[in-house]
């Protein structure tokens, strides 16, 4: 319940607070995004599979934006940013799908 | 109902510190999910691209210029060379359109008005001839006179003939009838001094042989209304 409630203040901070995000920033959120939903459905999968520990959680969401960011970062700085970046949301996407697949398995044993 | 399902469902209503940490992080991911939509939706999205990406938009951006540019240039220049053919056939135009109104007040195919002379032979005993009449057109048209018409029905022009049947005159196949006016364009002064001078029209007709009387008006505006038909010709061709 606190996690949806979460979830919603936080898209509601983000549409009325309308707070700005430093230019420099700015390319790699995309990617952090996409490792936020992989740590978030990877949380959701450990929940089912009774191995939930919001310290695990917490440290895995935050490694794993800051990761991305960096590799994207390192990235642009030695000129392949643009093909790192694809490579971490491939990665990223597989994951999320697997992770999604297991979750499907345990709610509904298909 | 499987387990997991009823411990997820029994869980969304049991809140604990796991709950807080997702909601604190969930939160965190609705805040970056937002921002990025809003920041693709509002802004070009040219911030979040890199700098070869941007080189290689500029590039195109500047060739795509430059070839719109040279195509302004060579459509401008076509304007250019259509305006000045235009303008050019105005002008031929409207040279075309006086010219055609001149040759038609020569040719009597149009109305004309302008200052002339009103003369009006009354001869009762009808002895003003062919050789009379032909004179008087030949000294009126010496005189400058650029219309000529008889008896306000009768325009006189290139191919006009002056014939007779018995005493009455016959001006391209129409019948004079007496008295005789002839209404004539052209400078008054000159038109009227003409008929006028000794062994002239006007003498003529006053000698006692033809015993007739002339009458001159000049007349600041004169309308000749009789027009011709335009003819075809039907031998003679432009050579």
């Amino acid at each position: 319940m606190y996690a949806i409630l979460g979830l919603l203040i936080g898209v509601a901070a983000g549409i009325f607070l309308q707070p700005t995000l430093p230019a420099a920033m700015q390319p790699y959120l995309p990617i952090a995004i996409v490792a936020a939903l992989d740590a978030c459905f990877g949380g959701l999968r450990a929940f089912l599979e009774q191995k939930f520990s919001d310290r695990v959680f917490t440290v895995s969401f935050v490694s794993n934006v800051l990761i991305a960011a960096l590799i994207v970062w390192i990235g642009d700085l030695i000129g392949v940013g643009s093909q790192l970046s694809t490579a971490v949301v491939v990665v990223l996407g597989i994951r999320i799908f697997t992770n999604v697949a297991a979750i499907r398995r345990a709610l509904f044993h298909a | 109902m499987p387990e997991q399902r009823r411990r997820l469902v029994a869980s969304f209503f049991r809140p604990s510190r796991g709950h807080l940490v997702a909601s604190v992080i969930l939160m965190l991911c609705g805040l970056a999910v937002t921002l990025q939509v809003r920041t693709l939706s509002t802004e070009q999205d040219f911030s979040t691209l890199r700098r070869s990406e941007l080189i290689a938009m500029l590039d195109d951006l500047n060739a795509r210029s430059r070839r719109l540019e040279t195509e302004i240039a060579s459509l401008e220049g076509t304007r250019q060379q259509l305006q000045t053919g235009a303008d050019r056939q105005q002008v031929a135009q409207a040279e075309a359109d006086k010219r055609r109104s001149e040759l038609a007040i020569l040719a009597g195919t149009a109305p004309a008005t302008g200052p002339g002379i009103r003369v009006v032979i009354d001869d009762p005993q009808a002895k003003v001839g062919e050789s009379l009449m032909l004179g008087a057109l030949g000294e009126l048209r010496d005189a400058g006179a650029e219309v000529i018409e008889i008896n306000d029905s009768v325009r006189v022009v290139a191919s006009t003939w002056v014939g007779s049947e018995g005493t009455t005159l016959v001006i391209d196949g129409v019948r004079l009838t007496r008295p005789i006016t002839l209404e004539a364009i052209g400078d008054p002064h000159a038109l009227s001094e003409a008929l006028r001078f000794r062994g002239g029209l006007v003498s003529e007709i006053s000698d006692e042989r033809v015993g007739g009387q002339v009458s001159i008006v000049t007349e600041s505006e004169i309308t000749i209304g009789s027009v011709r038909p335009v003819v075809e010709p039907r031998f003679a061709r432009p050579a």
